[in-house]
């Protein structure tokens, strides 16, 4: 069998191919443009590229694609001149067309796209009806139309003979832009997906093939006229769908699948031989309500799907006469993305890990096939992976009635260095029908977060570079239309080459995040297994050990706010208490004396909605608030004599306060972010009930916890996507973790923390007042306002006493007067105005008696002391430590100059491998 | 895997329900009530136990009490195993909960150590802890430790205070990036099918060609006349035997 190629495209878009007999990703010969959609057939392949418009890529072969041009040239006779291009009136073009009805001048006729060449000049066709003509080509006939003769006769009024020319398809094993449509008000808009298919619908004309592609407005089109002579096709015709698509798929026979964007999927009804296009529309509906469909693949007479929640779903009952099946059956799995090709065979990209699988053991009789498998060819260039591929066992066979058997379909390669997972429970248990159970399978439900965080996490820390973009390619997208693997073909795509000396060897860990993710699952399900078998009737039982109450004390200030109304030595003692629930409570006691009286406040911390770090004293201190005391506008505040102590008690304490609402790990994608004036970021999850506005949640008893970093803007998507914009106009994505800052003595927080850099300057702002005598000086009016303060003149800000932003910010430049200031200044950095407040301009005139200007010094963010100094590198300027990750060098129209090198860097802490 | 705090909670908070009887020979004022109790299966059983010795004591002259010991079956449990490790190799096929004898007469000299005090449940623990880190680190990361970290670890377990326990015992866990894991990794294989109390040898996570270990190449290796791995009882966990060494190691 002759072999054929499976086409990816990796995460960069850059196309690959892996022939079916070979072992190493090829990179597509024409690889100047990258590509988001690649979908093959056998000869062709048709791509979205980067700008959004169409590809396609046709291989070369020995017989080039040519096509024969025609026109046909017309003559009258007359009387004078005999057979001559002068017609009558009524008559047909001189150059027309077959029927006549089209001019066609023979320098008229232009190639279809620049796609094509001329393979020679126009000649006259002496052939007619089979047998030479005379010289010349012309046939005879009494009038337009009429029946044509080779011979002349007496009656022969008109005549005409037929030229020829031959286009030929030059951009072979290149991709060939289609071209866009003439007529703006026809053109699609860009295209967002695309599929080939319907090869075997019909044989006519030869190697026609069915073109559909979505485009971002969610509207369906078909290319007309695609076959082996036109591989381009002739123009988009829009078919009209009851919904907004988002994705498409067409089998290589009459099925075609559309996602919609709201989840359910639209099915083509009437696809055959006569009708390629189809004629009308049904709805399946996905698998869940909750998770709508996000992909589909169509084979000849298999659908997969993928769902939001990534689970892969295969339809049963799928063929040309029900074309929508009767239901859905969850595999194992959790794939971005699934393609069918050839012989129903299937490819999927892992969620996780973005490795290439293969679905093993799809044949006809067992269409679901039995395990995923990892391809772990490697690319041209590449170093290649050693080390085992893993198999993932399936949902079982759900068509063949023994669970193991056809292992004659694997090939001799998978026998050394695979591993199979066992389902959690008996395979065929996990396997459900739509109609015998609603929701996802309890096995799957318990982990949700089989993508997990911390799992990740694991690979990271144990492992340098655990997969660098060197040794393991991450797929975007796979099809496999022009890929035949039959059901016995021993694939060599799963073993490495051997030959690679062990030191190389050792570099490459075969741990993917797949692989740690399952086991995890499988640990952490077996642990949870055994819990309920060996606690669940036994939950009345004593525990050995009591849990005993947990306290930490220590010394602090604590702002009285009653008389004296001053800071006063207190006595702090946090008591943690584990309740029978597990559920930590925790209650801060601060012990004072009045009057050599001794007393106490107290604070449950279930009951703290925000714990606020405050540094515009000089002192450490922090602010406690709880929906009383934010009510009364008065938190309480404590202060430390340390920073070191003070970040000490605010992470312990933030910690209890988490704890004791049971909050753990990376806010959910509902949460609230805020940014404090100061750059803190806080978050807040809200209830369940957010939206029921009965129950909705005073703002005063949200709880906002912090969350490491530092930053200007913060905006967050409801699927949990973070961004946020530092002072210096980086901006920032989270990473998901949920440590620094605050949490910096955090077990957990070495997940995901990266440094953090920020640069923001301090503006305060001189002010002047005229006088006759000296002109401008700083002596003012008794009533005016400070003669150096902050923008609203009612803060005193000198020079002397202005300090960064907080004690984690150092100054990194000297005061320089700001001129950037709106409304802009005079040489000197003055605006004028006639008196304080007012609008300031640049020029001064005769009514201004005040002027102001604006000083900035600009500060670096840090946010702990830092412990050996630490140059800030270019690829990630960052001295601060959160969950935060540069997305973008800092921007050049920063308003404030760069930070030196004598800014200081701080480090992560001694446990952290600093990842900056 | 010190950051996959799911796991490393069900591991510690696994608990074994347990009925604890008195020995039907032993001298009693009156009837002797059985006590139930949750054992942790990450302790050792005189260390949780006070509360069983109290009970049973209260019924007891004061003359008939001597060391406390226990039994399941006829087999005394050595209080130097982890409590999960008695159950798993005695008594994980029978019914929970589980049923232990308890005695304060005849001790088997032959079978058990004495334990007279908590200060040598401790000393045996350290010394669990110090093997190893030896055979992780070169005894590098217990070494550097001052003796408060020791303290906490040990008062950690004995309170039930995984957070305590395991803000030191993350140091234990980690290794350097540059490498693929521990030097050695320390492990314990028990069987009661022979004489042998135990089985150790040294054992790299990575094979000198470059492979990851797998628990399954440790069963080869260590005890190859071992029955399937799949039939065989892990302490805590029961992983298939496929799973790399380096994550088992965490766990």
């Amino acid at each position: 069998m002759p072999s054929s190629v499976l086409w990816a495209v990796d995460l960069f878009g850059r196309v690959f191919t892996l022939s079916t007999a070979g072992q190493h990703w090829e990179p597509c010969r024409d690889a100047q443009l990258e590509f988001k959609r690649v979908s093959a057939a056998r000869d062709c392949c048709w791509g979205i590229a980067c700008d959004h418009q169409v590809y396609v890529l046709v291989g070369a072969s020995d017989v080039p694609i040519r096509c024969q041009e025609e026109a046909y040239e017309n003559q009258r006779w007359n009387p004078v001149g005999g057979f001559c291009e002068v017609l009558l009136p009524s008559d047909r073009w001189p150059c027309s067309d077959v029927s006549g009805l089209q001019h066609r001048p023979l320098d008229g006729v232009a190639l279809p796209s620049p796609h094509w060449e001329w393979e020679s000049d126009w000649y006259v066709d002496e052939n007619f009806g089979g047998e030479p003509t005379e010289k010349g080509g012309w046939t005879y006939a009494i009038d337009f139309p009429a029946t044509y003769t080779r011979d002349k006769k007496w009656n022969s009024c008109v005549r005409r003979r037929r030229w020829i020319r031959y286009r030929r398809y030059k951009s072979q094993d290149t991709w060939a832009k289609i071209p866009s449509e003439d007529d703006p008000q026809q053109l699609p808009d860009p295209f967002s997906d695309l599929s080939v298919g319907g090869w075997e619908v019909t044989d006519e004309p030869v190697g026609r093939l069915s073109v559909w592609a979505v485009t971002l407005q969610g509207k369906v089109w078909y290319r007309e006229n695609v076959s082996h002579h036109n591989p381009e096709g002739s123009s988009w015709s829009l078919v009209d769908t009851p919904g907004e698509a988002v994705q498409i798929s067409c089998g290589p026979h009459d099925l075609l699948w559309v996602t919609l964007w709201e989840g359910q999927a639209l099915v083509r009804e009437g696809i055959n031989r006569n009708n390629p296009k189809g004629s009308s529309w049904s709805t399946v509906e996905p698998p869940t309500s909750e998770n709508g469909i996000l992909h589909v693949s169509t084979g000849v007479c298999v659908v997969w799907a993928v769902t939001k929640d990534r689970k892969v779903w295969f339809r049963r009952g799928v063929n040309s006469h029900n074309p929508c099946g009767t239901s859905w059956i969850e595999m194992f799995g959790e794939m971005m993305m699934v393609n069918v090709g050839l012989n129903d065979q299937v490819w999927g990209i892992g969620c996780v890990d973005r490795a290439l699988y293969f679905r093993q053991g799809v044949t006809q009789s067992e269409l679901s096939g039995k395990t995923w498998k990892a391809i772990v060819a490697g690319r041209e260039g590449d170093r290649s992976l050693s080390g085992s591929s893993i198999s993932l066992l399936s949902a079982g066979c759900f068509f063949g009635n023994e669970v193991r058997g056809g292992a004659e379909s694997c090939g001799p390669g998978d026998t050394d260095a695979s591993w199979e997972v066992p389902g959690p429970a008996s395979s065929p248990a996990r396997l459900r029908g739509k109609e015998s159970k609603k929701g996802p399978s309890h096995a799957t439900a318990t982990f949700p977060e089989a993508t997990d965080l911390s799992s990740l996490t694991l690979l990271q820390l144990g492992l340098e570079e655990p997969e660098s973009t060197d040794c393991h390619a991450l797929w975007a997208w796979v099809s496999g239309g022009g890929c035949a693997v039959e059901a016995h073909t021993t694939l060599k795509w799963f073993t490495t080459q051997s030959g690679l000396s062990p030191s190389t060897q050792t570099l490459l860990l075969p741990i993917t995040p797949a692989q740690t993710a399952a086991w995890r699952r499988q640990i952490f399900q077996q642990l949870t297994e055994r819990t309920k078998r060996e606690l669940e009737n036994f939950q009345h039982y004593e525990q050995a050990v009591e849990q005993s109450v947990w306290v930490k004390t220590g010394a602090l200030q604590w702002w009285c706010d009653w008389k004296p109304h001053k800071w006063v030595d207190v006595h702090v003692a946090l008591e943690q208490l584990t309740g029978n629930d597990a559920a930590q409570d925790s209650i801060l006691f601060i012990y004072y004396v009045v009057h050599e009286e001794k007393k106490y406040i107290h604070v449950f911390l279930n009951e703290v909605t925000a714990l606020v770090p405050v540094f515009n004293e000089a002192k450490h201190s922090f602010a406690l608030y709880t929906p009383e005391r934010t009510r009364q506008r008065w938190p309480v505040r404590l202060a430390a004599t340390t920073e070191q102590d003070m970040s000490d008690w605010l992470t312990l304490l933030n910690l209890s306060c988490c704890e004791s609402r049971r909050l753990h790990g990376r806010p959910s994608p509902q949460a609230i972010w805020s940014v404090t004036c100061k750059g803190d970021i806080f978050v807040s999850e809200p209830g369940p009930d957010l939206e029921a506005p009965e129950r909705r949640l005073p703002c005063d008893q949200m709880f906002w916890r912090q969350i490491g970093g530092h930053l200007r803007v913060v905006e967050a998507s409801s699927r949990g996507v973070v961004w946020g914009i530092g002072y210096d106009h980086t901006a920032w994505v989270y990473t998901g973790g949920y440590g620094g800052g605050c949490f910096q003595g955090l077990a957990n927080s070495t997940s995901n923390v990266f440094t953090q850099w920020d640069v923001k300057c301090v503006h305060i702002y001189e002010n002047q007042r005229w006088n006759p005598v000296t002109g401008y000086t700083s002596r003012g009016l008794p009533t005016d306002r400070y003669m150096w303060s902050d923008a609203t003149g009612l803060q005193e800000c000198t020079k002397a006493s202005t300090k960064p932003p907080s004690l984690q910010w150092t100054w990194v430049s000297d005061w320089f007067v700001d001129f950037s200031v709106p409304g802009g200044t005079d040489p000197e950095g003055w605006q004028y105005a006639s008196d304080f407040p007012a609008s300031y301009h640049k020029y001064k005139t005769m009514k201004d008696f005040v002027r102001r200007r604006c000083w900035a010094r600009a500060s670096a963010g840090c946010t702990w002391a830092p412990t050996s100094p630490l140059p800030p590198s270019p690829s990630a300027p960052a001295t601060r430590c959160g969950p935060w990750r540069g997305t973008a060098p800092p921007s050049t129209a920063a308003p404030c100059p760069p930070p030196g090198p004598t800014a200081t860097a701080g480090t992560t802490s001694r446990l952290l491998p600093n990842r900056g | 895997m010190t950051d996959d705090k799911d796991v490393l909670r069900d591991v510690w908070f696994g608990r074994i329900p347990t009925c604890f009887t008195l020995y039907q020979d032993e001298i009693t004022e009156r009837e002797a009530e059985p006590y139930y109790l949750l054992l942790p299966r990450v302790s050792y059983l005189t260390l949780v136990t006070d509360k069983v010795k109290k009970h049973f004591q209260k019924v007891m002259r004061q003359e008939d009490i001597s060391e406390i010991w226990f039994e399941y079956e006829g087999t005394p449990l050595k209080w130097h195993y982890p409590i999960g490790l008695l159950f798993d190799l005695l008594a994980s096929s029978s019914a929970l909960p589980w049923n232990i004898t308890v005695h304060f007469k005849s001790f088997p000299e032959k079978d058990l150590l004495h334990c007279p005090s908590k200060d040598v449940i401790e000393a045996h623990f350290m010394s669990c802890v110090k093997e190893a880190d030896a055979l992780k680190h070169k005894s590098q990361v217990i070494n550097e430790m001052q003796k408060k970290d020791h303290k906490q670890l040990w008062m950690g377990l004995q309170n039930d205070r995984f957070d305590q326990f395991w803000a030191i015992n993350r140091k234990l866990m980690e290794y350097p990036a540059e490498e693929n894991g521990f030097r050695y990794i320390p492990f314990r294989i028990y069987q009661t099918t022979t004489e042998r109390p135990f089985i150790q040898k040294l054992f790299r996570p990575v094979s000198t060609d470059g492979q990851l270990h797998t628990l399954g190449d440790l069963l080869k290796e260590v005890c190859p006349s071992a029955v399937a791995p799949e039939e065989m009882w892990f302490t805590w966990v029961m992983p298939k035997s496929d799973v790399l060494m380096i994550y088992l190691s965490y766990c």
